[in-house]
């Protein structure tokens, strides 16, 4: 431990290599205390409304498990079902030593001054795992909440599929509905065991002057696969992510699937890579990302570092009305014998798609919903009904906005 | 009725329709002959009212009402329907959705789908990757969905393989009301002076003639109507002396 704090302290004035700087002094980090609530249900109602845009469900229903924390304090941690723990990450570090095996072990301490501050100022956030051969069949809800103005939120979370398991995660991250400047940092640290399986979406539902900076790297071993979901339509003022996996297992498998809406006003800097590190491995990155006045970065790297792996990578952009939409997508192919693809595209609606509609007697604004929509239904294989339903949601919700 | 009078329109700059004079009464079809380039599609594209036919003249009348310059939409909702030559591609959308759109969401779209044998693309993207004839049982299925009462065909027989060249045109001559059927309340007369649907159909090779049976037939030439008649007349015409002779009818 004092290990990890002196080459935190060492990087501790070290700017982010991407993305824009962030005063960290300017935001509190002193400690909001909160009653810990043994039953869910009992979340004010302002708060449940709010979570619930974010995908989390106060009535657990078709949940295995739920870990909620408001500001700097947990507020819930509970598992439903045999075989999962859901365990706050302070308490953790206190009572296993198992999680040192995890702890800052994907995601280096000293990558820049918000990997920093997490381990200097750790608030709290979970350790989710599935023990090996269980098969969580409901999702694991998660939600990180802030009400606090002003305040910096430092989170630190640990998601442990263990060898021949199954597990589905849905984490919201959502404000108060009167908050508006606040930070959040979080470290997501991804361990997928081998034949394990780890889905993991995240609804990023935002305040208008919220940064964000997310720090995550996942792992999966042979035969394993980790789909990550990413869907974020609400107005923020500047989120940068860069989320890692490595594939180290022959015939390990990585998805990444990103919804994004661009409001005015917004910095999107939002990458995904997959490193292809053993034979058989698969990777595919999916981003789709509109714009109706933010500026949107869409990052996608693959690296092939083995023969024999197979990789595509899709983004697409849709720019309807001012901001701007910036694809990056990159191929690294490092040995003979790596089969790697990409395809991007920027652009607006397709007029004759609208007219198209418009013949079938819709408006044009019915049209351009439509096709919007469209846009953003991407099928995910492997996820369960209820996230889909999370995720159409989230789309629904949003082109109301948009529009 | 459609009338169509003294219509010019041009396409950026160039004129692409000169003086047409058209009229469809309740209850006609006509068909629509002309060579590659002649404006037959831009006709139907400026009765559906797309705005990059910009009308410089005329105007064009449905029901009684002047829709020139109506947006789509509302002929849409008038009763006009479009069967498109190369509808475009929409991700996202499943043509489930886009019957019920066309229906305006009172539908079994999956009955209708049957009738053109296209239950098992109900739920793809409108489109995405279908065939030629593929595309045109979905645009026979929207506008079965949408029921209009004016229907502009263009060349549904395009790209249509022969086993499905008979579903295509008996589905037509269904939604025109050409169909034949042993009814025992109506006599085919009655039926036939019942009718209401109208139609105006492209086509290229014919062959939609040997499936529904049409009141006239139009020649368009250069942008120009230059001739009505008996449409197996002007379509053998053409099979014989080809579109060449048509520009002694157009001085």
């Amino acid at each position: 431990m004092r290990d990890l704090d002196e080459k935190a302290l060492q990087a501790k004035e070290k700017k982010a290599a991407i993305g824009p700087d962030i005063d960290l002094d300017s935001y509190r980090s002193e400690p909001v205390p909160h009653d810990y609530l043994e039953d869910i249900g009992a979340l004010s109602e302002a708060d449940k409304k709010q979570m619930i845009l974010a995908g989390v469900d106060a009535k657990e229903m078709e949940r295995s498990g739920s870990f909620v924390q408001k500001d700097t304090s947990v507020l819930h941690a509970r598992s439903k079902q045999e075989g999962l723990e859901v365990i706050p990450i302070k308490e953790a570090l206190k009572q296993y030593d198992w999680i040192e095996d995890y702890y800052w072990k994907l995601v280096a301490v000293d990558t820049d001054k918000y990997t920093a501050r997490v381990q200097l100022d750790l608030h709290n956030g979970y350790v989710i795992r599935a023990l090996p051969g269980s098969k969580v069949f409901y999702p694991v809800q998660a939600c990180l909440y802030l009400e606090k103005e002003g305040l910096g939120q430092n989170i630190h979370n640990i998601v442990i599929a263990e060898e021949g398991s199954e597990l589905h995660i849905i984490t919201g991250c959502a404000t108060a509905a009167h908050l508006r400047r606040g930070l959040h940092v979080g470290i997501s640290e991804f361990y997928v065991k081998k034949d394990a399986k780890l889905s993991f979406t995240m609804i990023h539902h935002w305040a208008e002057e919220m940064m964000v900076r997310a720090r995550s790297v996942g792992m999966v071993e042979e035969g394993g696969l980790l789909l990550n979901n990413y869907i974020s339509m609400k107005p923020v003022k500047s989120v940068q992510m860069y989320p890692t996996t490595h594939l180290v297992g022959k015939g390990a498998v990585a998805r990444y699937y990103s919804l994004l809406v661009g409001s005015p006003g917004a910095e999107m800097d939002i990458g995904g890579r997959i490193v292809l590190k053993e034979a058989d491995t698969r990777a595919e990155i999916v981003s789709r990302a509109i714009t109706n006045g933010g500026n949107i970065i869409a990052r996608g790297d693959m690296v092939g570092e083995v023969p024999g792996v197979k990789a595509h990578l899709e983004c697409r952009g849709l720019i309807l009305n001012k901001g701007t939409i910036h694809a990056i997508p990159e191929l690294e192919g490092k040995v003979d014998g790596v089969e790697m693809s990409h395809e991007a595209a920027v652009g607006k609606i397709a007029q004759e798609e609208i007219f198209y509609l418009m013949s079938r007697g819709m408006s044009e604004d019915e049209a351009t919903a439509t096709i919007v929509r469209g846009f953003l239904s991407v099928d995910i294989p492997g996820l369960p009904p209820q996230l889909k339903a999370e995720i159409d949601r989230a789309v629904e919700h949003s082109d109301k906005d948009m529009m | 009725m459609l009338q169509i009078e003294d219509l010019q329109v041009k396409l950026g700059d160039t004129e692409i329709l000169k003086h047409i004079d058209l009229e469809i009464n309740p209850g006609e079809t006509h068909v629509l002959f002309g060579p590659n380039g002649s404006g037959k599609t831009s006709l139907l594209m400026t009765i559906m009212g797309y705005p990059q036919y910009r009308v410089t003249g005329g105007k064009i009348v449905f029901k009684g009402e002047e829709i020139t310059n109506m947006p789509v939409n509302e002929r849409a909702q008038l009763g006009i329907g479009l069967s498109y030559q190369r509808p475009p591609t929409i991700h996202g959308v499943k043509m489930k959705q886009m019957v019920q759109i066309c229906a305006k969401g009172e539908v079994d779209a999956e009955t209708l789908a049957e009738k053109v044998n296209f239950s098992e693309f109900m739920e793809r993207d409108i489109n995405a990757g279908f065939s030629g004839g593929e595309i045109k049982r979905s645009e026979l299925l929207q506008l079965m969905a949408q029921d209009p009462d004016l229907l502009l065909f263009d060349e549904p027989e395009s790209g249509v393989d022969l086993e499905n060249i008979s579903l295509i045109g008996n589905t037509i001559g269904k939604l025109l009301q050409r169909d034949f059927k042993l009814n025992a309340g109506k006599t085919q007369k009655e039926r036939r002076n019942e009718r209401t649907k109208m139609g105006l159909i492209i086509t290229h090779t014919g062959f939609i003639l040997d499936y529904v049976t049409a009141d006239k037939g139009q020649l368009l030439y250069d942008g120009m109507l230059t001739c009505t008649s008996n449409p197996r007349e002007i379509f053998k015409c053409i099979s014989e002396v080809g579109y060449g002779e048509c520009i002694r009818c157009a001085i």
